[in-house]
């Protein structure tokens, strides 16, 4: 019943070598067999989207994902998304300054959708912004606070080299 | 120099761990040997049990124990959460049991808990034990449930009516007897789950060395389920800890204490091992309480100008088959109905049925939505059988600013006064509609129809009564760290509390936000503590902080004078210091740091405290506010709607609203624009359904659905400031405000924009289908 | 809401997994997860094995063929939204690409999973309908085509054997300059529609219609060619009233009732569907 895989892949640029049990999702495994408890479980049947990581850059629901199916893979979760332990990635500053969070439970989710979505779309419209973030769920801000932190991140991460932001995948 | 806080939109302190994903919220709490909690619930909405057989269950490794109430018995004085709020309206007594006994009464009861090593053997084991019902009859509408021969909710019952009551003011006959015009409406509303995105989880603790009990709850109120502990457990206060991690949204059924709590707390002393329970979203469906139906039988007297001389009416209320509150949501929906209006006479009466259905409790709004939804739709059926304006009957209709404080002759929950306390209503609407370009839209519709699009324009006014009482504890204490500490057991549910009291306590401190620390939600921080709801902590929390505050501030003071010696009038907090102000002629930035000033007053054996003072550096206050400050506001919003799929979009909103004195401008914005989302999901989205036997249809995020970010128009807010007399901040609570009046400025904006088709909406939230249907009968008439 | 216990395989060859297939017993493929995994989570499904289809080699491709596009069974929905042969030879299917759930979920979920899942509201489906996509099935008993009318076999199932894996997805190209659109009616962006109007269109020089299909998803337990519509359509030339004629064919089509929507809204949005897809189509096609 307990099935168990041993595993490698590197989460947040750290490699494991981890023994899964088949059946646990990648979003468990993050959580309680890594301990990074920033991604979070809000509805477990792939609509909520508060449990979204990126999976060699691309984001994905972790709780649709089984932790075995990551092996090879590089994970970012939003625990990876800072630069350094003293300073927020330019998106997470733009979700303080226009109070995009307000319980933060939805939050990881929105921060790795839209890392993904900033690399690939630079210069947005609200409603790409609007489109991009309708597979997660929030329902303190109404929304309107990370709309306008993701217009204010891109306009940020245009002052920074993008190659130096927090992953490298590419454009489609 | 001390710099300005208060009023400002300063950063919020709760956001860096939350953005790093550092923030500890229910299900990240991990301790050694903990085991985890996963419940057996009643499938069927009403069934008696016959028998629960576990042994399959127990024989899978990694089960600890599969507990029945019969188990937790034992530990138990009573096995009744007794929670409901005092009414002498209760005609029966419905408290749930912490687990089912010999019968189930709603789809989601919980029945047994079963304890393993992981939450997936936990569920692979409740799947393994058998419940040997025997079905009953059940009560599934609320309304059929009143009708003689009804099917019982509790086998044990006579009928179905948990609590009636009546309420009103005026001579009601009278005012209908002289009424122009009477119209009467029946409105049906239904309101859903509160779906905060966190569910709910509890991990509770016990170290058999000290007999201490501790238990961390995603929960509103930490301090009522201490208390409920007390009563079930018959423990000690001083041997159990409530404490709240960070909370990822309440909205309502947060603030009530639930079987799973206590069951949690039995099974860690019983198991002698840490015992994690987390809700998983389809237990939030079935086994969290959430708001339902109401139907609404209403009549209006007008005079010839569409002044209204009286309203009456009825409700029949959906309570769900137990007490886990009280009769407060319709006691909200029947009291807050007149509004902003003038309404001389007032008759409503209320009642409330037991069904087969998980209980109803207030999700934000506590039925003040369905209250303004009514009075509107009764607005617009005046303006509309008088060839009125909707704005014009509103117009003639509100209470005038220079009527402030106004007393309706109705009395609380608490037997408190209603009285609106401050705000200028006519204003409020005038500003919406000049920002929402009213006057200018007939010209918009025409062009619109032009093109064959339907569009409408709606508004609604409304009222809502925040900062419940009686008050709220905060402790502000100054530590030998020189760092300020704010405790309150008020419970940060994603409103900003923390950043909201430390900008109130900065504001008197020294004005450095980083300096100060808040605690929230933990039964050892503060003896006292009411909690989250009713959009109440700026406005009782606040204050208490406000006050205990300026307590220390003057203390601080004394003392960096006595020390300093130079007269208070010189000193001035900067910071995490005391110094005399920089004058002409004086030597500045002579000064004492705080910290400095906490050791002084911490005292030393055998030594004097300085200036002949008490002891501490710190202020306990609750100051106690029975009266509600009543925010109001007006929304207008302006819709498309396809008239061949249904679909509607909202194109603008306007929301003004008046909460006060502001303390945060940023934070107000958040809640106004997030309470809206929540009243657009009530008016277009969000539906709970039920079949005929009480079996829940929605169970899922995709079929329930809540307005994601494509849905949500972007919100145009206006601020308006009437400072509230009943606290010195002049404040007002804003978290529930923008849910209040969207139902009501929607459905009129869409009924506005269907206006060829004649068509009239009775109900929210109204569905795709039912407005093609809608335009279909609307087309047939013609 | 957790997985129930179950053996994971994962298989290196499309033969490798169809020998697990025929030899395990209660086994579930697993493409992409974005059904199959919610519903795991949920324990509506509890397979004893679980195989997963994301190692095998070769299913994920998109390939230009002389007559259209080959679409490799394991082909992130993603990939077929962002490529440029499907704008160029299906741009149908990359008119609806976008309307696939959401990024995160087109990202990993599949084109074959879709498929194989069958819900009779997803895109994927319908418009494989409206192209008679041709979907290729490996088995024990080696390869076989079906043709996409041969397809459905209810709600949720298809006429794949327990056996079967989905391997590739033929859709044959229309014509260079022919029209097409695609219409949904979804509750929210990114739900699956309630019902959904897939439509495609060529003309001659003359400006009639020499072709037609319309599609209707989300109706019925399968998406549905409105048969009697495209032949009327036939010879017709392109016109409001035309198309509001062959849309009003839809209405008579079998609808399901769900907690979303009953059967006469479903009909009722078959036709203004139709009649949007369809003219949105006619714009499309080129000379026009």
């Amino acid at each position: 019943m307990s099935e168990k895989r041993r595993v490698s892949l590197a989460v947040n640029g750290t490699a494991y070598e981890e023994t899964i049990e088949t059946r646990l999702t990648l979003a468990d495994f993050l959580r309680h067999q890594l301990g990074l408890t920033g991604t979070h479980l809000g509805c477990e049947h792939g609509v909520c989207g508060a449990c979204t990581v990126l999976v060699d850059g691309y984001s994905v629901r972790s709780c649709l994902m089984l932790a075995v199916q990551a092996g090879g893979s590089d994970i970012t979760t939003v625990e990876g998304i800072a630069p350094s332990k003293d300073e927020l990635h330019p998106l997470q500053e733009a979700f303080r300054d226009n109070h995009g969070l307000q319980c933060g439970f939805c939050t990881p989710g929105m921060l790795t959708t839209l890392v993904e979505f900033l690399r690939d779309n630079p210069s947005p419209t609200e409603r790409d912004v609007r489109e991009a973030i309708s597979g997660n769920l929030c329902r303190c801000t109404g929304y309107q606070g990370i709309v306008d932190a993701a217009l204010d991140a891109a306009q940020r991460l245009k002052g920074q080299d993008r190659t130096a932001g927090p992953d490298g995948g590419e454009s489609p | 120099m001390s710099r300005a806080v208060f009023g400002e939109s300063v950063k919020r302190i709760e956001d860096p761990e939350l953005l790093r994903g550092e923030a500890r919220f229910i299900d990240d709490i991990s301790i050694p040997s903990m085991l985890e909690a996963a419940l057996v619930r009643s499938p069927h909405a009403h069934a008696e049990i016959r028998g629960i057989d576990a042994a399959a269950a127990l024989e899978l490794p990694g089960v600890h124990a599969v507990l029945t109430l019969d188990d937790l018995r034992p530990y138990l004085l009573t096995e009744f959460l007794v929670v409901g709020l005092p009414s002498p309206s209760y005609k029966q007594e419905r408290n749930r049991p912490v687990l089912a006994g010999d019968e189930v009464v709603y789809v989601g009861e919980p029945i047994a808990m079963v304890i393993a090593e992981d939450r997936y053997i936990a569920e692979d084991a409740a799947q393994l034990v058998e419940v040997d019902y025997d079905l009953l009859p059940a009560a599934a509408d609320c309304r059929d449930a009143l009708a003689d021969g009804a099917p019982t909710v509790h086998k044990d019952a006579k009928d179905n009516l948990l609590a009636e009551f009546s309420m009103g003011y005026g001579d009601i006959d009278a005012a209908f007897g002289k009424a122009a015009h009477i119209y009467s409406e029946h409105i049906t509303q239904h309101r859903g789950g509160s779906h905060s995105i966190e569910c709910r989880g509890a991990v509770a603790v016990h170290d058999p060395g000290t007999d201490q009990l501790t238990l961390w709850v995603s929960s509103q109120m930490p301090h009522s389920t201490l208390r409920v502990l007390v009563d079930m457990l018959g423990r000690d206060e001083n041997q159990m800890r409530v404490v709240t991690p960070d909370i990822g949204g309440g909205f309502g059924p947060k603030l009530v204490v639930y079987q799973e709590d206590v069951a949690v707390s039995v099974a860690a002393i019983k198991l002698g091992r840490p015992v994690k329970w987390i809700e998983d979203r389809r237990e939030h469906f079935i086994a969290t309480t959430q708001e339902r139906d109401q139907y609404w039988e209403v009549e209006v007297a007008v005079d010839e100008d569409a002044r209204i001389l009286g309203l009456r009416g009825s409700i029949v209320h959906d309570h769900g088959a137990y007490t886990a509150r009280g009769i407060n949501l319709p006691q909200n929906s029947a009291e807050s109905l007149p509004g902003p209006y003038e309404v001389p006479a007032f008759r409503m009466n209320t009642k409330l049925a037991l069904t087969n259905k998980v209980p109803v409790t207030p999700v934000r709004g506590a039925g003040h939505p369905q209250a303004a939804f009514t009075i509107e739709r009764l607005m617009d059926r005046i303006a509309r059988e008088l060839g009125l304006d909707r704005t014009e009957v509103r117009r003639r209709n509100l209470i005038q600013a220079q009527d402030m404080p106004y007393t309706r002759p109705l009395k609380t929950r608490g037997g408190v006064a209603v009285v609106l306390d401050s705000g200028d209503y006519p204003r409020s609407q005038k500003d919406t509609l000049e920002r929402a370009g009213w006057d200018q839209f007939p010209a918009r519709q025409l062009a619109a129809r032009e093109e064959g699009r339907y569009i409408g324009i709606g508004l609604a006014n409304f009222v809502k009564g925040t900062g419940r009482g009686p008050f709220e504890q905060v402790t502000v204490r100054i530590g030998t760290s020189g760092r300020v500490h704010v405790y309150t057991g008020g419970t940060a549910i994603g409103q900003g509390t923390k950043t909201m009291l430390a900008q109130i306590v900065a504001e008197q401190l020294g004005g450095d936000m980083g300096n100060v620390t808040v605690t929230t939600g933990d039964t050892a921080a503060t003896a006292l503590g009411i909690g989250t709801s009713n959009s109440r902590l700026a406005v009782t929390a606040g204050t208490s902080a406000h006050v205990a505050a300026g307590k220390v501030r003057e203390k601080a003071l004394k003392i960096a004078a006595h020390v300093l010696d130079s007269p208070v009038e010189d000193l001035e907090f900067d910071g995490a210091e005391i110094h005399v102000k920089d004058r002409p002629g004086r030597i500045a930035n002579v000064g004492v740091k705080l910290g400095e000033l906490a050791h002084a007053m911490a005292g030393t054996p055998g030594y004097s405290l300085p200036g002949g003072m008490g002891p501490g550096l710190e202020a306990t206050e609750h100051v106690i506010l029975d009266s509600k400050a009543f925010a109001s506001g007006t929304a207008v919003a302006e819709v498309e709607v396809d008239i061949e799929t249904g679909g509607v979009v909202i194109l603008n909103y306007v929301l003004a609203h008046d909460c006060g004195r502001i303390i945060n401008p940023m934070l107000v914005d958040g809640q106004a624009i997030g309470g809206t989302a929540h009243g657009i999901g009530n008016a277009l989205y969000e539906w709970m359904g039920y079949d005929e036997n009480g079996q829940p249809l929605t169970t899922n995020l995709a079929d329930y659905l809540l307005v994601t970010a494509t849905e949500m128009p972007r919100i145009d807010l206006l601020h308006h400031c009437s400072p509230s007399p009943l606290n010195p901040l002049g404040v007002k609570g804003v978290g529930e405000c923008g849910v209040v009046p969207a139902p009501g400025a929607i459905i009129s904006a869409v009924e506005d924009a269907l206006t060829p088709f004649g068509v009239h909406i009775d109900r929210a939230p109204i569905s795709p289908p039912e407005i093609v249907a809608l335009i279909e009968q609307g087309r047939e008439r013609s | 809401m957790k997985p129930p216990p179950f053996s994971y395989h994962d298989p290196a060859t499309v033969s490798e997994a169809v020998e697990l297939l025929a030899t395990l017993d209660n086994a579930k493929l697993l493409a992409g997860g974005q059904s199959l995994m919610a519903m795991l989570n949920m324990r509506y499904a509890q397979p004893d094995h679980v195989i997963d289809l994301n190692r095998v080699e070769g299913l994920s491709y998109i390939r230009a063929t002389g007559d259209g596009l080959e679409i490799g069974a394991m082909t992130r929905q993603r990939d077929v939204e962002f490529s440029n042969d499907v704008r160029r030879l299906c741009p149908l299917l990359n008119e609806a690409m976008p309307l696939v759930g959401h990024r995160q979920t087109r990202n990993r979920g599949t084109f074959g999973g879709s498929l194989a899942h069958f819900d009779s509201s997803a895109e994927i489906p319908t418009v494989c309908a409206g192209l008679d996509a041709v979907l290729r099935v490996a088995g024990p008993r080696g390869e076989r085509e079906i043709a996409f009318k041969d397809f459905p076999a209810g709600y949720l199932s298809t006429s794949l054997e327990l056996d079967e894996v989905l391997v590739s997805v033929r859709l044959p190209a229309w014509g260079a300059g022919h029209g097409f659109g695609f219409e949904e009616f979804a509750r929210r962006h990114g739900d699956f529609a309630i019902v959904s109007a897939a439509a495609l269109l060529e003309a001659g020089t003359d400006g009639r219609i020499t072709r037609a299909s319309l599609t209707l998803g989300g109706i019925g337990s399968a998406p549905v060619r409105v048969a009697q519509a495209e032949a009327a359509l036939m010879g017709e030339p392109g016109s409001v009233e035309t198309f509001a004629a062959a849309a009003e064919m839809a209405r008579g089509i079998d609808a399901h009732e769900d907690i979303h929507a009953p059967a006469a809204y479903r009909q009722h949005l078959a036709v203004v569907l139709s009649r949007r897809a369809l003219e949105k189509a006619w714009s499309r096609v080129e000379g026009n």
